[in-house]
């Protein structure tokens, strides 16, 4: 029963995924008209035109370039960048890694701040620090995220001179370097996504909280701490994995802002530029990158949805 | 002289009784209170929705006019008149690129928003009431484009046709549609359900009826609250293309565009970026504290008798 | 007499709405409760039961607060005690069992967990002392496989062994006080006379005090050595149990009494007035199979009604009786177009019927009118009440304006509403008023068959009362026909003039009600019967001595596509018949069906043997006959 739903999700998925890479490629190939005519602009003749054509598999009906397209990229082959004609791969592995370290970093700080804050914010409801708590992270998700980092940069590096205001790594530096290079945009993510996760968490405990079963372990003279980490929050769990897995998929737009304001090396900047220039398949694979990943994480907080519902776990 | 009091109080219950069959329930008058915070957030946002109308008209200066001393300046006066917030990058007035930004700002986000709602309700709403493979169709569509990040989306729709505000438009409201839709549907298949609608299609009423009198009347409340969290939501997406250079493009002034225009002025002191930061900042905590309070604040009912 | 446990004096409580004006609740009780006593607090809903017995707890329902008087707990008031205090005795000192079991049990805790946690965390045992101890509480209270059921999850266990899992949790912690809040309101007759059995045993076993909460003066009368009745807060009447059942002097309780319908016996149809009688049944289900999911050769993937055949003659009352489950709303949904039959015929006072709503007339749909459980679901929350009976008179008869008015508020008066109610929204209105206006709306549209689902379940026992009365006249004014649908078989007794036995999808016995409540009975129909509480003190323990309570409540019900579905809970089953053979429908005098393999002789001597035990059960005591499990 569990099994299936896990399959039947991984199966959801896969589909979703290859209906992406669907509207990522219509979007980006046949949207924008003819290429060519972009390409070459005011200069074009017909000769050159239909050469251009032939040499980019335009002359071919859409499918078998979706197909074609679809081939080179699982291959590993991402085409090459029309700016200065590197291949889009060599572009965009050390962006990636950059990309996945940052990542990676507010992840490991954001999670258990937001957890143990979320749970503390619904352990005291009404009290002047929950009320603190749920106004701050209300302001905080309510703004853009390059409003908070124009705050950070104006306190911590030109009122403060703290911090420096980019990012920018030689790749050669210490770890502290690293960490004082990385640690503006750290910040701003780490209050992005912790906002969201704070707030969704004390709102999936507090949702919880109205069961009767919780007013019946008061009434059973059960301690309010063992009330919310032991009747409530098992039973928010699922959405609280939910929660958690959605917001390092926001985390996905998060770094488009953040990477552009601090300058950062990352796979955002580099599609951000792409867009700029227009420069179409380095914009689809960046997209697919993207994309995937934020496709792989709902899969991930829906598998962990279903496994954690004891009803499922445990079936009659 | 008891004996009589109790039995004077007797009949009185019996009476009531008679006259009730049964204790009445407390009428839930449900009228919509606000706490202070929720009446001053409905101020400022009304004052917001204010300046997108007059903004224009009673700015000091055009958003165009660079008749500042110098960029980047603080608040000062010159022969053209009062710098209240100081200069940008180009020595424009800053409260008046506000002031005519709101337009932008809000002005396109209003409309992604009300188109978003359009479409959003009317497939949800369909597919509730309809159900079957009309459902599965949309809604399938529906979560492969809600599977996408939204920046992204927007990213790749501008690279692909590039910024103009007809496309930022169409851009946010289909995207936001999807989130609509989801919402719509959810709250349509709920009443869809409920007993007041079985009924009357156990009386025989068309699927147009039912929706025009069971259905749009129960979901009007939660998805006018809802409309105000995506509001914020739109306002940020447009804000943030516009921050990316990406949404609004110059000379056109635009919260979102304004912060990037000037974030370099922050290193020489300049609040010019700040400003309109805080305009957006303003307008969208504003809308989500009425949300907020509007919204009911169970939950913390029982929390608050744990000991 | 024993020492006192629990003194409420002058107690007070209120809720305070969004002005901050105090609404009293609670306004000034005063009662006490001896060791090993159990006192009941009966009242209908509003009186503030359930808030008088939550305070013993020291708790107050968010929204209220305490505004006066004491409560000694062992001569300490619980009202003033510091909050850690309070947790100390809430679980160690009284224990609540609530309601609903089903919503009380925490989803994602194994039960045993649930049941030890509290003695354990206030120190009153160790783990394992406590797993001990649940496990001797599940042994007496006849749960099956008590050695392990602990382990399991609430959700695999069945809503009567739930509630009788909830009693096990507030006793592991040997309180001095326990609050049963109306802790078999929610069971069905066959499964509350089981958890009753077992709570009384244990409440005895353990010498424990108990507040019993409840609505139900019959439950009360078989648990309770003391009664409070209470009436909006107050306390209108008090004294032992024998005193208020035999002999009550408030006239609320007197009220109160002739609410309870008596015990079904046969007599209690009414005659059926000849003006309204025509040729042709108003409506007939003719051997419908139906259920949900796909329909292959006319078996649905889900079987809810098997073969099921029951004629409504014109201006006549069909009462429809089971236990939850029994397919008895899903008979009322056929009938009204709601759910597509997979076989048979469903019929219109001779023409046969499309299935589904879709395809049926304007006119037959007009004819046939679904009255739904719940009022409060039932309404449209956004339509004032001119609107929402308006509708049908102009959807189904063109009727606007002016005539639709005078038209409304017509029908207001039938079931005896005023006529300003047409500008009210339904949240305005008490649940009685309620569901008189989805009555009413049925009227409205002029039908000539009325199905009513579960009418007065929701409702307090006054109120149904009414109810029923109001549905009388109706009849007789109207010469509509009825089907009623309930699981009260004394609420149907008391209304239909037939009554239709449904179990596991299947009728298993049918007929005018003074027949079917004349022996010889279905075995079921005797289960049923004689699991109806009576107002009689004692009524409990001579009941148990029954043989058909020792065997046919402790199973599940099956629902079977081969033999007779109530095969293994009929103490009288013929192995090798009852479960593989089809069963032959035996037909009484004047249209009386009885679905057995026993013959009708051998139905008689079985009752005839039943009498004997119930007349003498002094006598039979120890032998009393039980069947293995």
């Amino acid at each position: 029963m569990m099994m299936q739903m896990v399959l039947r999700r991984i199966g959801i998925g896969f589909a979703t995924l290859i209906v992406v890479s669907i509207i990522v490629f219509l979007a980006t190939s046949i949207l924008p008209g003819d290429v060519a005519q972009i390409i070459l602009g005011q200069s074009a003749t017909p000769e050159t035109l239909a050469a251009l054509r032939a040499e980019l598999g335009m002359d071919q009906p859409g499918y078998v370039r979706y197909f074609s397209w679809l081939g080179d990229m699982m291959s590993g082959d991402l085409g090459i960048s029309k700016a200065g004609g590197a291949t889009i791969a060599s572009l965009i592995g050390g962006r990636l890694g950059n990309t996945m370290m940052m990542a990676g970093w507010v992840a490991l700080i954001s999670i258990p701040i937001s957890i143990a804050l979320g749970l503390w914010a619904a352990m005291h409801p009404g009290t002047w620090l929950d009320r603190i708590v749920t106004f701050g992270t209300l302001s905080l998700i309510s703004v853009p995220e390059f409003f908070i980092a124009t705050i950070l940069v104006l306190i911590l590096a030109v009122q403060l001179h703290w911090l420096p205001s980019t990012a920018y790594m030689t790749g050669e530096e210490s770890f502290l370097e690293l960490m004082r290079a990385l640690a503006m945009p750290l910040i701003t993510l780490v209050i992005v996504v912790s906002a969201q996760m704070i707030r969704m968490t004390r709102a999936g405990i507090l949702n919880v909280m109205n069961s009767p079963y919780i007013e019946m372990a008061i009434l059973k003279g059960v301690p309010r701490g063992r009330i919310i980490l032991r009747h409530a929050f098992f039973n928010a769990i699922g959405p609280i994995i939910n929660v958690i897995a959605l917001n390092l998929a926001y985390l996905v737009s998060g770094v488009v802002i953040v990477e552009t304001i601090f300058a950062y090396p990352g796979l955002a900047k580099l599609m951000i530029d792409g867009v700029q220039t227009r420069d179409l398949p380095l914009v689809q694979a960046c997209a697919m990158i993207f994309c995937g990943t934020y496709v792989i994480l709902i899969l991930l907080a829906d598998v962990g949805s279903i496994v954690s519902n004891p009803r499922l776990r445990n079936p009659k | 002289m008891t004996e009589e009091i109790i039995k004077t109080k007797e009949e009185e219950v019996i009476a009531k009784l008679d006259t009730f069959d049964e204790l009445p329930d407390a009428p839930p008058k449900r009228r919509i209170k606000l706490s202070w915070v929720g009446k001053l957030s409905v101020a400022v946002v009304a004052f917001w929705l204010l300046i997108v109308v007059i903004g224009p008209y009673i700015a000091p200066f055009h958003e165009m006019d660079m008749d500042g001393d110098d960029s980047f300046l603080n608040a000062h006066s010159n022969e053209y008149g009062t710098f209240f917030l100081g200069t940008d990058y180009l020595g424009r007035d800053t409260l008046s690129r506000i002031m005519f930004g709101a337009r932008n700002t809000i002005g396109i986000s209003l409309l992604a928003t009300l188109f978003a709602y359009l479409m959003g309700i009317t497939l949800g709403i369909l597919a509730a009431v309809k159900g079957g493979w009309i459902d599965m169709g949309i809604s399938r569509i529906n979560d492969a484009i809600l599977a996408l990040p939204t920046i992204m989306l927007g990213l790749i729709v501008i690279a692909a046709l590039g910024s103009s505000i007809p496309i930022l438009i169409g851009t946010a409201a289909v995207i936001y549609a999807t989130s609509v839709f989801r919402i719509a549907r959810a709250l349509g298949q709920d009443i869809m359900v409920q007993d007041f609608v079985e009924a009357a299609k156990a009386r025989g009423e068309g699927v147009w009826w039912i929706i025009k009198s069971e259905v749009l009347p129960n979901a009007a409340m939660p998805l006018a609250t809802d409309f105000g969290l995506r509001l914020v939501f739109v306002v940020l997406f447009i804000s943030s293309l516009s921050f990316l250079g990406l949404g609004v493009q110059p000379p056109a002034s635009d919260w979102g565009s304004m912060v990037r225009e000037n974030l370099q002025g922050l290193t020489y002191g300049s609040y010019a970026a700040i400003w309109p930061a805080l305009a957006i900042a303003t307008f969208t905590i504003a809308i989500n504290l009425i949300v907020d309070d509007i919204s009911a604040k169970s939950g913390g009912m029982l929390a608050k008798k744990m000991v | 007499m024993a020492e006192k446990l629990l003194e409420v004096k002058d107690l007070r409580i209120s809720a305070y709405n969004d002005e901050k004006v105090e609404i009293p609740i609670v306004k000034g009780v005063s009662f006490d409760i001896y060791k090993g006593q159990v006192v009941a607090l009966i009242g209908e809903s509003g009186s503030g039961k359930t808030t008088i017995s939550l305070a013993s707890l020291s708790y107050t329902k968010p929204g209220l607060e305490f505004s006066g008087g004491e409560v000694l707990l062992n001569g300490e008031d619980v009202i003033t005690m510091p909050p850690l205090r309070q947790r100390e005795i809430r679980g160690a000192n009284v224990a609540y069992l609530a309601q609903s079991a089903a919503a009380t049990f925490n989803p994602a805790i194994t039960i045993n967990e649930q049941v030890t946690e509290s003695p354990v965390l206030h120190g009153v045992m160790s783990q394992e002392e406590a797993n001990k101890r649940a496990v001797e509480l599940y042994h007496a209270l006849e749960l099956p496989d008590p050695n392990r059921i602990g382990f399991r999850y609430p959700h695999q266990v069945s809503g009567g062994q739930l509630q009788r899992l909830m009693a096990a949790m507030a006793l592991c912690g040997k309180p001095d006080l326990m609050v049963l809040d109306e802790p078999t309101t929610a069971l069905d007759v066959t499964t509350q006379i089981e958890v009753l059995k077992a709570f009384k045993k244990v409440i005895r076993e353990e010498n424990a005090a108990a507040i019993y909460v409840t609505h139900d003066l019959a439950v009360v009368a078989q648990v309770a050595d003391h009664i409070v009745v209470l009436y909006s807060g107050e306390v209108m009447e008090q004294g032992s149990a024998d005193e208020i059942i035999n002999n009550p002097t408030h006239a609320y309780t007197r009220r109160l009494m002739d609410a309870v319908r008596p015990k079904p016996v046969a007599g209690m149809g009414t005659d059926v007035g000849t003006e309204h009688e025509r040729e042709l049944p108003a409506m007939s289900v003719e051997n419908m199979t139906a259920g949900y999911g796909g329909i292959i050769n006319g078996e649905p993937a889900v079987t809810i009604l098997r073969d099921v055949s029951v004629k409504v003659e014109n201006a006549h009352v069909v009462g429809v009786i089971g236990e939850s489950g029994c397919g008895k709303s899903t008979l009322a949904r056929v009938m009204a177009g709601l759910l597509p039959q997979a076989k048979g015929k469903v019929k219109l006072e001779g023409e046969e019927l499309e299935g589904g709503i879709k395809d049926r007339k304007l006119s037959e749909l007009q004819k046939i009118q679904f009255v739904f459980q719940m009022a409060d679901t039932a309404l449209n929350p956004k339509q004032v009440i001119g609107d929402i009976l308006g509708r049908p008179l102009e959807f189904y008869h063109g009727i606007k304006g002016r005539e639709k008015h005078a038209k409304v508020a017509e029908i207001l008066d039938m079931v005896e509403l005023p006529a300003e109610f047409a500008s009210r929204y339904p949240a305005e209105l008490s649940g009685g008023q309620k569901q008189r206006i989805n009555m009413a709306r049925s009227l409205a549209a002029n039908p000539e068959v009325m199905l009513c689902d579960e009418v007065t379940s929701a409702l307090d026992s006054i109120v149904g009362a009414n109810v029923i009365k109001l549905l009388t006249n109706l009849r007789d004014k109207t010469g509509v026909s009825f089907v009623f649908i309930s699981h009260d078989l004394s609420t149907v007794a008391s209304f239909a003039d037939e009554i239709v036995v449904l179990y596991a999808g299947r009728v298993v016995e049918q007929g005018p009600t003074d027949e079917v409540l004349e022996p010889p009975f279905h075995p079921y129909t005797r289960l049923l019967i004689s699991s109806v509480p009576e107002l009689r003190i004692g009524w409990l323990e001579d009941t148990m001595q029954k043989r058909e309570m020792a065997v046919g409540i402790a199973r599940g019900v099956e629902i079977t596509a081969v033999g007779c579905p109530f095969y293994n809970r009929c103490p009288m089953a013929i192995e090798a018949t009852c479960d593989v053979k089809d069963v032959p429908i035996r037909e009484l005098k004047s249209g009386h069906q009885i679905s057995c393999h026993l013959t009708i002789e051998e139905l008689q001597e079985a009752e005839a043997h039943t009498q004997k035990i119930l007349h003498g059960f002094e006598k039979v005591g120890d032998d009393k006959p039980q069947k293995p499990a």
